[in-house]
């Protein structure tokens, strides 16, 4: 090989900068403070808006539970009967909680005390991720942070690392919930069980995503027509997403952390 | 050598076969863990960690000392160390397995465990973790068996173990740094997101493992013809008064900043853990328990005639023990999940079988910190030193 030095440094540095990619060039970047967030990569970005005043006039009417109940249905969610080691994949949380420091005694009455709707955030930069020491938690290119059962050691690291409480953990056999509780369990023959002593959130339903279906909350609640569950591409201008993110001002929980949460929450 | 462990006094025999049942219980807990899951443990969706890794972090700040008997007498050729680094390198050795056992049992899915090592995901701090347990083991392992190996037969140790002895030093430091790491890392949990962890983890590591080492001093000086020294004990009780201060300084800091910053995410595991947070406290009891050890080991190490006096620094060593277990081990790991991400309150509280397991893991320990140490002491013994 006819490589001299100088076209061997050369090359190398050429390398190195391509190596740094985008990262590199933004470490370079002057005034980067401004627009410092970015909500994941190329291609589609899944995400989700929840559209909190018609899920709680619907709520205000009568209860409504469809989208738990269909996601923990479709996804064979065990139910051990003790909210101790409940598993949840979507679920319920008081606005103050799911807000934490931003209520205070006088705060609108059309969000105190009420319930609001709270799921895994598939953040753009997943802290569950970043710990996992066995990768069994990953993010996936359309920006689902994704959980491999048959994989995941049961270290819980991950349930520390969410600032969200989005994870949930088999501390029994999900294959011997109640029966009662589970008729028929698994619920859904389609989708694999898992063992215990292993983590599980939501996944944002890939496996209806690769059949161009909604997810099956977003499907729940769209059936009673009350539609306060919008999904969609974040990186497609013309997206219901995107377009309600134009038109109405939305909340993430804690974006003060950095995670990049994708779940957007219409107050 | 390992034919010194099998000659010993009925009194050996009789500590053995104790630690042996107290295994064999846990060992029969374990299975029926290993069966039903971790529900039947007090561990919840809210506090996912508890009484196992809470010893776990404890025990790797014991493992970690090692490193104040080894570092004065390679680094500083301070002689008088020389008879009590085996003590300090065979504690290490059994504070480690038991920081391994209590990872492992504390697994949901223990037969996966080997998914570590078949993934390596260098990003996982618990990878690095794995790393830096597993060589600090080893490294013990060599160091200590050649060292006191090469003692037994009056020759001088050799090259590539005092090389090994050196790479130990940074790597203690390294074990107990990186397991600061699994929590200061964390976003979201205010309580463990504090650069001085790793400082503090290793204060509080190099008084308690000390005051531990000195207690075993103590006890083999009574139970063997061996005596590890006055002045060895003088030394150990110099380092532990001053590490002990720096983990209570450390501490207040942490006060300082939660307080005076008045950040509620701050303060709220400070307040459940000594006053209560929404009507919970069970922990308050334990860390004003933990408070009082201190004061007690504060007075007794700082005041030079109590340090001095062998009785009362036995009082202080044991102070600084019990002070240490509780505010790093329990007020540490539950604290951190106090409250929960939604700034809900629940608490923990380990279950009998629980503790069984515990004490199994703590009694493996035991027994091969017994074993060694017979090693250890017969060579000793037998040299006449």
């Amino acid at each position: 090989m006819d490589l001299n030095r100088r076209e061997f440094l050369k090359t190398i540095g050429v390398v190195s900068l391509v190596g740094l990619g985008a990262k590199g060039f933004e470490i370079l970047a002057p005034g980067a403070l401004e627009a410092k967030e970015t909500l994941g990569g190329k291609g589609k970005q899944w995400a989700m808006v929840i559209d909190m005043p018609k899920c709680i006039a619907k709520n205000q009417k009568e209860p409504c539970t469809e989208c738990i109940k269909a996601c923990h249905t479709i996804h064979n969610v065990p139910d051990f009967g003790d909210p101790k080691v409940e598993i949840k994949w979507i679920w319920k949380e008081k606005y103050e909680n799911t807000f934490p420091g931003t209520h205070h005694e006088y705060t609108n009455e059309a969000v105190h005390g009420k319930d609001f709707i709270v799921l895994c955030n598939h953040c753009s930069n997943p802290p569950c991720v970043r710990v996992c020491p066995t990768k069994a938690t990953w993010q996936r290119p359309d920006g689902i942070v994704m959980m491999d059962w048959h994989r995941c050691i049961g270290c819980r690291f991950c349930m520390a690392a969410c600032p969200f409480g989005a994870r949930s953990f088999n501390w029994g056999d999900p294959r011997l919930c109640p029966p009662e509780r589970n008729p028929g369990f698994p619920t859904n023959m389609a989708y694999p069980t898992r063992s215990k002593g292993v983590v599980e959130k939501c996944t944002f339903c890939p496996e209806l995503l690769a059949k161009g279906e909604l997810p099956a909350c977003v499907q729940a609640c769209k059936k009673i027509k009350v539609d306060a569950l919008i999904f969609g591409d974040l990186n497609d201008p013309e997206s219901e997403v995107r377009a309600i993110l134009r038109e109405k001002y939305t909340l993430r929980r804690k974006p003060e952390l950095g995670t990049a949460p994708k779940v957007f929450y219409v107050i | 050598m390992l034919e010194y462990a099998l000659k010993g006094s009925q009194r050996y025999w009789s500590w053995l076969v104790f630690l042996l049942i107290l295994i064999g219980i846990g060992v029969g807990c374990y299975i029926y863990q290993f069966n039903v899951g971790l529900k039947i443990t007090g561990m919840s969706r809210d506090v996912s960690w508890g009484f196992y890794i809470a010893q776990f972090t404890y025990l790797v700040g014991v493992a970690a000392s090692g490193v104040m008997v080894v570092l004065p007498y390679y680094l500083h050729n301070y002689k008088a160390f020389g008879r009590i680094t085996i003590l300090g390198e065979f504690l290490a050795i059994a504070a480690v397995l038991m920081c391994l056992l209590f990872i492992f049992v504390d697994l949901g899915n223990p037969v996966r465990i080997l998914n570590v090592v078949m993934y390596p995901t260098p990003n996982s701090i618990l990878f690095w973790d794995m790393i830096v347990l597993n060589g600090y083991l080893l490294l013990n392992i060599l160091v200590g068996w050649n060292v006191l190996e090469a003692e037994r037969k009056g020759e001088k140790y050799s090259t590539w173990v005092k090389v090994l002895a050196y790479i130990s030093i940074p790597w203690a430091f390294s074990i107990h740094t990186v397991t600061a790491f699994l929590y200061a890392g964390l976003p979201g949990r205010h309580f463990w997101l504090t650069a001085i962890m790793a400082a503090r983890f290793l204060a509080s590591a190099f008084c308690s493992g000390p005051a531990l080492l000195l207690l075993l001093c103590l006890i083999i000086r009574k139970l063997t013809r061996f005596d590890p020294g006055k002045e060895q004990i003088r030394t150990l009780a110099g380092i532990i008064t001053y590490a002990f201060i720096l983990n209570i300084f450390f501490f207040l800091l942490e006060l300082f900043t939660a307080f005076y910053s008045q950040i509620p995410g701050h303060m709220h595991t400070f307040q459940y853990l000594f006053v209560g947070l929404d009507g919970y406290g069970r922990l308050a009891p334990w860390m004003w328990t933990s408070m009082g050890f201190a004061l007690v080991a504060l007075i007794i190490l700082i005041v030079p005639q109590s340090r001095r006096n062998e009785q009362s620094l036995a009082v202080g060593c044991a102070a600084v023990v019990i002070s240490t277990w509780i505010d790093k081990g329990m007020g540490l790991v539950v604290g951190g999940f106090i409250p929960n991400p939604f700034e809900r309150v629940f608490e923990y509280w380990p279950t009998t079988p629980e503790i069984l397991i515990t004490i199994a893991v703590w009694a493996t320990g035991f027994f091969v910190l017994t074993v060694l140490f017979k090693i250890a002491v017969s060579v000793k013994e037998e040299l006449g030193v």
